[in-house]
């Protein structure tokens, strides 16, 4: 880890504190993500999370317009495993009301005791599944 | 204005995902992977976000209203219950599983490859299986969730 790597994480996640302090002064919004896919999913209000993940889409195509680099495909991951993880994220995270955003940045933020059971829980859980994965299957 | 509001701080968030290498899910595993060459940046990400957080939500939320809204959509939620332990241990699952979380996710629009085809329908399909298994679990509220996601949003996510 050098320092550019630590100066980018710090003015990364300052920036997302910074997105999710400016939703909630003027819009008075949480900026959770779960939420936000969930509300374009079943809520009549379509427009401000459609406006939301649009706004994400752009900011990280800025990003890799001024030459910072993409994220690389993994070519031997296993596509079943991909699409199981990203069922149990979507179902999980509906079932919490919140994933990394809403309840690790913004519950945190509100000193919200669920909010940190929530990020203790899928944090742990997290650390030991990639154990798992990675070095009793093997799979990287 | 809502709208222009909306869009900029979601260009700002998404921003700032790619800047800390959120939106690589190799960088996210190399974080969750303390058993390997441990990369301990991610922590510099959630220290920068939730330092930001802490500090402005105090300030904030002592307003009477948003600046541009009639009032604070907050999750009225304060149970330590059951779903919200399940629910984020399922979603650790997966992330520990995949390196990536919902806005990274969305974030894999920006510069698409093999993975978002898999994982995005993949994920939304959990939703819809939240939602079906919810309903099916409490059937006296049937007819109430998409009324209730209105009025009262859910905490976050």
């Amino acid at each position: 880890m050098d320092t550019q790597t630590i100066i980018n994480s710090l003015a990364g996640g300052l920036l997302i504190g910074s997105a999710a302090s400016l939703l909630l002064w003027l819009n008075g919004r949480i900026a959770g993500i779960s939420s936000i896919i969930a509300n374009l999913l079943f809520s009549k209000s379509h427009l401000w999370p459609l406006l939301f993940a649009l706004g994400i889409v752009g900011g990280a195509a800025l990003f890799y317009a001024l030459g910072g680099s993409t994220p690389t495909p993994r070519a031997d991951f296993p596509a079943w495993l991909l699409a199981l993880a990203a069922v149990l994220i979507g179902f999980g995270t509906a079932m919490a009301h919140g994933c990394t955003s809403g309840h690790g940045v913004c519950g945190l933020g509100r000193l919200s005791l669920r909010s940190l059971v929530a990020t203790v829980t899928f944090l742990s859980v997290g650390l030991l599944t990639t154990f798992v994965v990675r070095h009793v299957f093997g799979v990287m | 204005m809502n709208n222009l509001v909306t869009l900029i701080v979601g260009l700002i968030f998404g921003f700032g995902l790619a800047l800390a290498g959120m939106t690589h899910p190799q960088k996210v595993l190399g974080f969750l992977d303390i058993a390997g060459q441990w990369d301990p940046s991610l922590l510099f990400v959630l220290g920068g976000a939730v330092g930001v957080t802490v500090i402005s939500f105090r300030f904030i939320l002592k307003l009477k209203k948003p600046l541009l809204a009639p009032g604070f959509l907050l999750s009225n939620l304060h149970d330590i219950d059951k779903p919200l332990v399940v629910g984020s241990a399922l979603f650790g699952i997966g992330w520990g599983i995949s390196g990536y979380c919902p806005g990274p996710a969305i974030a894999l629009f920006a510069a698409p490859n093999w993975e978002l085809w898999v994982f995005f329908p993949a994920l939304l399909l959990g939703y819809v299986l939240q939602r079906v298994w919810e309903v099916r679990r409490r059937p006296a509220v049937t007819t109430a969730p998409a009324v209730k996601l209105d009025s009262e949003p859910p905490a976050c996510g």
